[in-house]
């Protein structure tokens, strides 16, 4: 419960703040408080990207995973996420990304409210942890070589 | 669908699906329930009487003043007008009736009945397929609209017709509604199931429906 004002608080001064179309501005939004404070394990965060029931990121992304067959077409490599965006951007994205991009496919991360229909076994529950989601972001922050697309 | 799938789906000697067609003639020539009446002895020649059927399916129902699709209707003439035990959703005999029946179209243009009593409902099926659901927040038009053509995961996403319903999955190993494959896509969703015969699941199918008028029925389709 606590988490979930703190998050409205932080969406809300952030679309008070970010009045510009969202596609050029997509880039300057962020969440960049840690939603945990404790720093994500990359290794952690790796293991949950590549895995397709959790994660679920590679259904549509593709990445430098050369051991993973069949990733999905749908949206920009994670190559270089982290040469192109600050952990805070990241953050926003993973959290719930339809605060970026109204229309996005991506689904949002950390989100419970506002979600119609959701069977009951995952009702109220979070695709994935606030750990987790740290762990995540300190993983795609090392991607940094944007050759690897 | 892949180029081999393609040739096992015309080919009606690989076709799987068609031992549930030979399997829904037998049903449709055998006498059953209280009145000992057949299909046939209502509706004579299948091949004649049942051609363009499925087509025009789901319909208006005069008795309930409601939607209806083929499998209800079908349910309905068995409990009745032949007095026997309505068949299961999705069960093996009501599943071979089915593409029996949806089987005499083969090769016809979808035409959706131009009923206005059925507008409600389409509209609801339309306002459903672009709607956000689940824990995932995906609405239907994202995936069979927006990214038809690229790949999930490995799963190239097809544009959603409903054309070859009931079909032969080869994942199920099995014959399956439209339905099925709603529940497919929705668990995929982590979205709230939506029963074989609901409301709900007319309306998507009678929105699905309209969207591919003109496209040709053929069942029973080969899906991987
Ligand atoms: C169902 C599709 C889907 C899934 C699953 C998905 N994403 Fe995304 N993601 C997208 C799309 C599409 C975009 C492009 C921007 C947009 O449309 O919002 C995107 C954008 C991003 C971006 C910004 C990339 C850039 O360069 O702009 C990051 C980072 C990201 N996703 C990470 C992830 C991670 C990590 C996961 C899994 C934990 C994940 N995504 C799961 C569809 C998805
Ligand atoms: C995240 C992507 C996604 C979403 C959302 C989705 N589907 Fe699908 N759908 C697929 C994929 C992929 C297939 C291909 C079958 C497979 O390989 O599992 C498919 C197959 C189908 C088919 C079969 C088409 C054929 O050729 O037989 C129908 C019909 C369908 N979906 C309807 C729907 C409806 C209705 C919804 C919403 C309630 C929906 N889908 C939501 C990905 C999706």
């Amino acid at each position: 419960m606590r988490r979930s004002i703190f998050l409205t608080l932080l969406f809300l001064s952030l679309s008070a703040s970010s009045q510009p179309p969202m596609s050029s501005e997509a880039g300057t939004q962020s969440l960049p408080l840690s939603l945990t404070g404790v720093a994500g394990d990359p290794a952690k965060g790796r293991a949950i990207v590549v895995e397709r029931q959790k994660g679920l990121c590679l259904l549509c992304h593709s990445g430098p995973f050369p051991e993973e067959r069949f990733q999905g077409d749908l949206a920009p490599s994670l190559a270089g996420t982290g040469s192109r965006m600050s952990e805070g951007e990241i953050r926003l994205r993973m959290v719930d990304s339809t605060k970026v991009n109204e229309k996005t496919i991506m689904p949002p991360y950390y989100k419970t409210e506002g979600l119609e229909r959701v069977a009951a076994n995952y009702k109220a529950k979070t695709l994935l942890s606030a750990q987790e989601i740290e762990d995540v972001i300190a993983f795609l922050v090392t991607l940094k070589d944007d050759t690897q697309k | 669908m892949g180029p081999d799938t393609q040739a096992m789906q015309k080919d009606d000697l690989a076709n799987p699906g068609m031992l549930s067609v030979l399997e829904g003639d037998a049903l449709w020539k055998a006498p059953v329930g209280a009145s000992q009446k057949s299909c046939a002895s209502c509706h004579g020649d299948a091949p004649q009487t049942m051609k363009g059927v499925a087509a025009r399916y789901p319909a208006f129902d005069e008795a309930t003043q409601a939607p209806i699709d083929l499998a209800g209707r079908i349910i309905q003439c068995r409990a009745e007008r032949q007095g026997a035990a309505p068949p299961q959703r999705e069960g093996r005999e009501l599943l071979a009736l089915t593409s029996y029946v949806a089987h005499q179209s083969r090769d016809l243009a979808i035409a959706p009945p131009q009923d206005s009593r059925l507008a409600s409902a389409r509209a609801q099926g339309a306002a459903l397929y672009s709607t956000r659901m689940g824990q995932l927040n995906f609405s239907c038009a994202q995936c069979h609209d927006d990214n038809a053509g690229g790949h999930l995961g490995a799963a190239p996403i097809p544009q959603a017709h409903p054309t070859g319903y009931p079909i032969y999955r080869l994942e199920w190993q099995a014959l399956g509604s439209l339905q099925r494959r709603f529940r497919n896509c929705l668990s995929g969703m982590r979205a709230e199931p939506i029963s074989a015969g609901s409301a709900d699941a007319i309306a998507l199918e009678l929105f699905l429906m309209d969207r591919a008028a003109g496209m040709k029925i053929e069942t029973p389709a080969v899906r991987p």
